[in-house]
Order: C-alpha cells, then sequence, then structure tokens
C-alpha cells in the first residue's frame, strides 16, 4: 500500500474536520511534504461545499445585512502603516559623529511614534465596531419592544392539541416589519434526534412557512426572536412540531405539538 | 434585499479586488451574492438561528478586514464560504477556537455557485446522489459533515466498525464529486 492509499480515508475526514489526535497529525506531517495529497485535499474539501448545498432553506433575515454594512461602514480600512526606509549602505566609519547618533535617537522616537498611532488606530477600530454592534442590537431591541407593544400585531394562543394543557405558546406577529416573538412554555424534553419547529401558516393558505427551530431549556421555556420570514405574509395561524434534528426543515414533517386557537 | 444575481456579471475576484479598495458596495453585493449559502449552512449545523447569524456576520467581517484571504488559488467562491461557513459553525457547536485559518483553506471544486441557476443545477445533483446512496452512507456523511462527530464518535454511535465509517465518508464524497463532473 503506497503513502497515498494509507492517508486516502484520513484525507477525506481531515476535509470534514473529523480527524483528530495522533492520526491528524501524521496526516498533517505526510501533507506538508506530499503535493498530490494537498491537491486531493483540495478536491475533497469541494466535495464537502457540496453537501452545504443541500441545506439551501432561509435567507437570513434583513436585520444581518444591515448589521454587516453598518459594521464595515464603521470600521474603514486601516491606512498601511509607512515602512521605515531601509538606510542606504554607506562604508563603515568607527567614529560615530554626533549627527549620526542624533539621527538614529529621531528614528527611534519616529518608530516607537508610528507603533504608538498604529496601536490606536486599532484601538479606534475596535471601539468603533463595539459602538457599532450596540447600536445595531439597540435598534433589536427596539423593534422587539415595539412588536410587543404594537396593538395591530396578531396575538394568537397556542394550546396542545392532546389531552394534556400544559404545553402553551404565544406568537406575536407583526406583518408589515416580519417581526415575530413566539414565547413557548411546559414543551416536553426533546427527544434524542429531535427537534422543535415554529411555523407560520399563511393567510392565503399557502404552504407552512418556517419560523424558527429552537430547544426548550430545562423547565420547558422556549423564545424565537425574529426568525427570518417572507416579506408581506399575513398569518393565519401558527404551530410547532417536532422534528428530526437532520435533515431538511422546510416542510413539516413531525408531529405537532402545540397549534394556534386564533386570537 | 436586492436579488443575489443582479450583479452576477461582475466576477468575484472583481468583487474581491473592490473590497480590498474598500468598496463598501462591492462588499453588499458580495454578501447578497453567498449569505444565504453560510447562513443555511451555520443554521442547519447550529439550529439556531441567533448563532448562525453571528457565524454570517464573523465571517463577513473577516472577509473584509482580510480581504487578500481569498484568491483565484483558494477555489471559487461559493464553494470557499461554505466550507469556512461550515467550519466556524462546527467550532462554535463544539464551543472550541477556531481550528483554521481561512488564509490556510483551498477548495477545488467545479461547479461555479456564482448564480442561482448555477447552484440549482448543482443542488439538484447533490439532492440525487445522496438519494442514491445506501442509508448507512448518507447517514455517516451527514453525522460528519452536520452534526461534526468524528469518525470515532460515529462508529460508537453506530455500532459500526471505524474502518466501514472512514470508507463510507470517502466513498460518499467521491460519488458526490463524480455526480457533479458527470
Amino acid at each position: 500500500m503506497s503513502a497515498h492509499e494509507q492517508f486516502a480515508d484520513d484525507l477525506a475526514l481531515y476535509a470534514l474536520e473529523s480527524l483528530d489526535g495522533e492520526q491528524r497529525q501524521s496526516l498533517e506531517k505526510h501533507l506538508e511534504g506530499c503535493a498530490s495529497c494537498r491537491g486531493e485535499l483540495e478536491l475533497l474539501r469541494g466535495d464537502t461545499s457540496l453537501l452545504a448545498l443541500t441545506t439551501s432553506g432561509p435567507k437570513p433575515p434583513a436585520r444581518s445585512r444591515r448589521r454587516l454594512l453598518s459594521a464595515i461602514a464603521n470600521e474603514p480600512r486601516l491606512p498601511a502603516v509607512a515602512s521605515t526606509p531601509v538606510p542606504e549602505r554607506r562604508p563603515h566609519s568607527w567614529r560615530p559623529t554626533f549627527g549620526w547618533v542624533a539621527a538614529a535617537a529621531v528614528a527611534l522616537v519616529c518608530i516607537a511614534l508610528l507603533r504608538q498611532n498604529s496601536n490606536l488606530q486599532h484601538d479606534i477600530v475596535a471601539l468603533r465596531t463595539q459602538f457599532s454592534d450596540q447600536g445595531t442590537k439597540l435598534d433589536d431591541a427596539n423593534q422587539t419592544v415595539a412588536t410587543l407593544m404594537d396593538p395591530d400585531a396578531t396575538r394568537i394562543e397556542l394550546v396542545a392539541t392532546g389531552n394534556k394543557p400544559e404545553p402553551r405558546g404565544k406568537a406575536i406577529y407583526q406583518r408589515r416589519n416580519r417581526n415575530l416573538i413566539f414565547f413557548a412554555s411546559n414543551l416536553p424534553a426533546l427527544p434524542a434526534e429531535k427537534i422543535y419547529e415554529l411555523w407560520l401558516f399563511p393567510a392565503n393558505g399557502g404552504a407552512p412557512i418556517p419560523a424558527g427551530l429552537f430547544k426548550p431549556d430545562a423547565r420547558g421555556s422556549a423564545t424565537v426572536v425574529n426568525p427570518p420570514l417572507p416579506e408581506g405574509v399575513e398569518a393565519k395561524n401558527f404551530a410547532v412540531t417536532l422534528e428530526p434534528a437532520s435533515g431538511s426543515h422546510e416542510h413539516p414533517r413531525g408531529t405537532p405539538v402545540i397549534v394556534g386557537v386564533g386570537e | 434585499m436586492p436579488n443575489a444575481d443582479t450583479n452576477a456579471t461582475t466576477s468575484d475576484l472583481s468583487l474581491v479586488t473592490a473590497i480590498r479598495a474598500g468598496d463598501q458596495g462591492a462588499m453588499a453585493a458580495l454578501y447578497d451574492r453567498y449569505s444565504s449559502i453560510v447562513y443555511s449552512v451555520a443554521l442547519r449545523v447550529l439550529q439556531d438561528t441567533g448563532a448562525a447569524e453571528d457565524v454570517l456576520q464573523e465571517i463577513f467581517m473577516q472577509l473584509w478586514r482580510n480581504p487578500q484571504a481569498f484568491d483565484a488559488s483558494r477555489g471559487n467562491m461559493g464553494a470557499w464560504l461554505a466550507v469556512i461557513a461550515r467550519h466556524r459553525a462546527i467550532d462554535c457547536l463544539r464551543r472550541r477556537r477556531p481550528e483554521n485559518d481561512i488564509e490556510d483553506v483551498v477548495v477545488s471544486v467545479e461547479p461555479d455557485l456564482a448564480s442561482d441557476a448555477d447552484r440549482s443545477r448543482a443542488m439538484d445533483k447533490v439532492h440525487g446522489a445522496l438519494q442514491s446512496m445506501p442509508v448507512q452512507q448518507r447517514s455517516a456523511l451527514e453525522m460528519a459533515y452536520f452534526e461534526g462527530l468524528t469518525h470515532v464518535e460515529i462508529a460508537a454511535k453506530t455500532g459500526e466498525p471505524l474502518g466501514t465509517i472512514k470508507t463510507r465518508i470517502r466513498t460518499g464524497l467521491l460519488s458526490l464529486r463524480k455526480v457533479l463532473a458527470a
């Protein structure tokens, strides 16, 4: 068996970040000197990226775009710090003059100032980023409060489908801004390989729209705030289903746990 | 939000060049083109919309701060971002520090994923390939890719020998490549 064949399976695991311990170290050492295996690793990473295509689902919410653009607007490019010019070589003299020493001192001061300047610019960028993030969080919080207080928001109470009345949920939905806040309580603990999913049922009778995956806490409580939703959808109802943790979450496959009962 | 294909005629490399010059509009165009891939991968792994949004923000901010991390030798942008998004999401899932610097990731894949049409065609082929795989093989691939399990953890979970898991994952990936190349 050649070295390449020996590492063939490990390369696939490495591409998936699923290889650890001594096998990982051994492979990384081999990769340093093997262009053929490095090429195969690039191909295998490409293969893994194809798996990403199976996840195509909800688009990120509009606030993510605003958050990014706000952050980059507050983080302009750092100007490159001027490099210290390399002094021209001159015949070496063992008799330093006062002027030479003074020039060296000035150069040292300049270098120190440049470093300080660079550090200060990094601090400014970090503070701007922090400020931008805080602003985005404040905007989100204001939107959340506005949704909660909006008298026109749809309010739907969800109760258990079976005889047990304990699991409850409340969805507050603001169509014009696509804001949705959902609270649930007393949900049963999740079985292995399962997850809860909230669904919006459009008033036009269209297919249910996924409105967020969630896991309740130890007391069965959970909150979903502003999941990504398409524009302008009027809600007729909401429901929560128990779904397989893996696979597509674009259409309900699992059992309804709680459903809306109207305003 | 602008349509992802609006600027499909502008190549990824042209956008990255503009981003290097500090062009915020180019950054927005690149985001519109690829944010869905990044977000959906992160969401599938993390199953938490807030955490997926954080991964999305982190990756595009890294690209803004260090656009030279991507050049033509890294592969195509969509595949490169998908790989990085998945790595970051797994790091987040395992609550560990990032294990890969984005500058170290090189991806080689045939289909160009720059347009919705490219992605849709490739997606159909990948779905077909996954459906035609034996269930155990598909399951091993999904556990490794989406749950971030090591082959040892997958073997423990399924009760299968380590060597079998390794081979299933590799041949599964190779079969995806074969289908896309056809």
